[in-house]
């Protein structure tokens, strides 16, 4: 009867910490709601994959009889072969968003440009603390503050840290509340805070509306290849969303696909999480870098907003609230939400919502721009 | 510290940095170029 044993003795301390590391996971996702669509699946997926001769990953039994595992399986095909998982995602998330504010001040498109600052000053810095060039990278990219762009970048380059990088992502997207407001009062004064704007957007008339995921499509296309699958199908769920004649696949995107690819990326993830891999210090410094990232890339958003200031001094034209230069980062629409409310506490009745989430919108579109170009210009050098 | 890495990065970051401004600002004027031909349109159709 001591094979009943094998399981038990074949445990170890590492292992033991990713049990603690899955249920930390879950309690973050069930009790203070932090991304529990994906926290929730990857700690349940950081258990299930640490278990002792788990057969959910492939195994040999009792040494001899090949088994495979569904999870390494999904992992193979579904983001090893074809980045399929965080693409098809892509679509649900287009088909989510409405680009009108954006669309109505075009000019807010450049806040989220700025706001990518984040991605580069971790890749510095995460070479400075010795990574190499396609694991700085991809540990920038969690700046991009993407979830399935952080996946597909370290996936496409073959990044040692999927798992910690995704962990990352997805846990500074949650805690975007704390992380912003601390660091968009690092770099703006309580006046700069109080700046009111006003809000005479354009109509945003439907051929526009359609045009729009067309145009960036090719512009993009053209600009950095590499950005076409993501690009490509964000806008093509956009363009479904706002064509009005297929409701019902639009609908589709936003909720089935969206939660059945959410559904599994997050335990398929998990692959990348199994004890020997994600038991190491560079986990703990992929965490820090993370949080760096996200801070640098509000800091740049809140600063090329105040330069922009400048200019708009020079012209005699009112200035804008520098916080909405830090919601150019991908989580929507939290980080609008954030900057509302942080607008609203220090001066009650002030309402920069709608410039916020214009931004926001703004971001997502150069997070994944970032995304592709990082992964175009990082392989130059590999 | 590798030092060729940390040059390597500053310039990804500038590459980086200006390549998302070259596109945004690409797709910002062909938002403010759509927006004038589909106003345009429209104010003709409303005519």
């Amino acid at each position: 009867m001591g094979f009943l044993l094998d399981g038990i003795m074949a445990v170890t301390w590492q292992k033991m910490i990713m049990y603690a590391i899955g249920i930390g996971l879950i309690w973050l996702a069930v009790k203070k709601e932090y991304e529990p669509s994906l926290l929730l699946p990857l700690g349940f997926g950081a258990i299930l994959v640490n278990l002792p001769y788990s057969g959910v990953i492939d195994q040999m039994v009792q040494g001899k009889v090949p088994a495979a595992g569904i999870i390494e399986w999904l992992f193979k095909t579904g983001i090893e072969a074809s980045e399929a998982m965080p693409i098809l995602l892509f679509i649900g998330i287009g088909a989510m968003i409405d680009f009108g504010p954006l669309l109505s001040q075009p000019v807010l498109f450049l806040f989220g440009a700025a706001a990518q600052l984040g991605i580069f000053v971790a890749i510095i810095v995460a070479c400075m603390l010795g990574f190499d060039l396609k694991d700085a990278a991809s540990i920038g990219i969690i700046g991009a503050a993407d979830g399935p762009t952080s996946i597909l970048v370290s996936q496409v380059l073959k990044s040692n840290y999927m798992g910690p990088i995704a962990v990352a992502a997805y846990s500074y997207m949650a805690l975007v509340p704390i992380i912003q407001p601390f660091a968009i009062r690092l770099v703006t004064t309580h006046k700069e805070r109080c700046i009111h704007m006003d809000y005479n957007p354009k109509s945003v008339n439907r051929a526009l509306r359609i045009s729009f995921p067309i145009a960036v499509t090719m512009i993009v296309g053209m600009i950095s290849p590499q950005s076409v699958a993501l690009v490509g199908f964000l806008m093509f769920g956009n363009l479904l969303r706002e064509c009005c004649v297929l409701n019902t696949l639009s609908q589709s995107a936003q909720n089935e696909l969206a939660n059945l690819i959410t559904l599994l990326l997050g335990i398929t993830i998990s692959f990348s999480m199994r004890a020997e891999q994600f038991v190491n210090p560079a986990t703990l410094m992929i965490m820090a870098l993370g949080l760096v990232a996200f801070v640098f890339d509000t800091i740049g958003g809140v600063l090329f907003a105040k330069l922009v200031n400048v200019f708009l001094k020079l012209a005699g034209k009112k200035p804008v609230n520098p916080m909405i230069g830090g919601c150019g980062i991908s989580a929507f629409p939290m980080s609008s939400r954030v900057v509302q409310k942080m607008a609203a506490k220090e001066e009650p009745g002030n309402i920069i919502l709608m410039q916020a989430a214009g931004t926001n919108v703004s971001g997502q579109v150069a997070s994944v721009i970032a995304g592709g170009l990082v992964i175009s210009i990082v392989t130059q050098y590999l | 510290m590798n030092m060729a890495n940390v040059e390597i990065a500053l310039e990804i970051m500038g590459k980086g940095m200006g390549g998302i401004f070259v596109a945004i600002v690409v797709i910002m004027a062909a938002v403010m170029v759509l927006g004038k031909i589909t106003g345009n349109k429209k104010d003709k159709e409303e005519e």
